[in-house]
């Protein structure tokens, strides 16, 4: 089995934002952690966009053996989500409809956001493809894949002369 | 012509809230306000929470949204990376007093709360013929 170093594929990553945002510290200590591995900044564009901006909040869990991804997005249909997965990258994409007629009646306040998103998250580990699940339940769109093999926690036995 | 919103008060006013209230963290939902002649239309961004997690209270003309996710805050296994906050939320609204507060409804569909606030039929405008 040979180790290879995570490498994070050039264009999006997991953290959406530049260096000059400050976190909060348990999770840039969570960051920090792993060595960062969120170092260079990523798309400009992303920087910009969030928090608040036009993209979904995302989770990443790590269990024993599945890696499991959430995206906050209400409000949609199933057949306006699009999930995919190349090379390790997971993309979430998609486009929130919704607003009201405006000929109806105005709009006294507007924070919610509209349009076409895109999304790509690195997966921590090595997965199956082919166990991927997604469900889209009150709003939140959760992925499921499992760990590959190779990617799953193993006790190693060692023996001592 | 007074609006929903005149200003989104942050803690649950006149009341004090109970000290144990105070500790519990929440975050307020992103809202739609849309307003025509027949009342106004409030979209609540309530994503993770479902129908049974929803409490709508109305206290003279302050109108507050609460949402409880249905999932725990921390799962088993860690997080790898979190944006979510897993808080609950909350938004307190004062309405304007035209509202018919018995005919207030509301709709929960995949995290989205839509409330329908009508105004009182007096309070609509109406056209006047002049003789």
């Amino acid at each position: 089995m040979t180790l290879t170093r995570w490498q994070r594929p050039d264009g999006y990553g997991v953290a959406p934002w530049g260096r000059s945002y400050s976190l909060p510290s348990d999770l840039s200590q969570l960051l920090q952690s792993f060595g960062n591995v969120f170092d260079s900044p990523l798309d400009a564009s992303l920087a910009t966009q969030w928090p608040g901006g036009r993209l979904p909040a995302v989770d990443v869990h790590d269990g024993k053996d599945t890696v499991t991804v959430k995206a906050e997005l209400p409000g949609m249909k199933k057949e306006d989500i699009d999930v995919s997965l190349q090379d390790g990258v997971l993309t979430l994409s998609g486009e929130r409809k919704g607003g009201r007629d405006e000929a109806n009646g105005g709009v006294s306040r507007s924070e919610r956001w509209f349009g076409r998103f895109e999304r790509s998250i690195s997966l921590p580990y090595a997965v199956e493809a082919k166990t991927i699940k997604a469900t889209y339940t009150d709003g939140v769109l959760t992925i499921e894949l499992a760990k590959a093999e190779e990617a799953k926690p193993k006790q190693i036995k060692i023996e001592f002369n | 012509m007074s609006t929903v919103v005149n200003r989104n008060t942050e803690q649950a006013a006149p009341v004090q809230p109970a000290a144990a209230e105070c500790e519990r963290e929440y975050i307020r939902p992103a809202v739609n306000i849309y307003e025509t002649q027949e009342g106004y239309v409030l979209e609540v961004e309530l994503p993770g929470v479902n129908k049974e997690g929803v409490s709508v209270h109305l206290d003279g003309n302050l109108l507050t949204v609460e949402g409880r996710r249905a999932a725990p805050a921390q799962p088993e296994g860690g997080f790898f990376y979190r944006e979510s906050s897993g808080a609950d939320f909350q938004r307190v609204f004062e309405v304007d007093p035209a509202i018919e507060a018995g005919k207030i409804s509301g709709r929960m569909e995949q995290g989205i709360l839509t409330l329908t606030l009508p105004k009182a039929e007096a309070a609509k405008p109406r056209k006047i013929a002049v003789a």
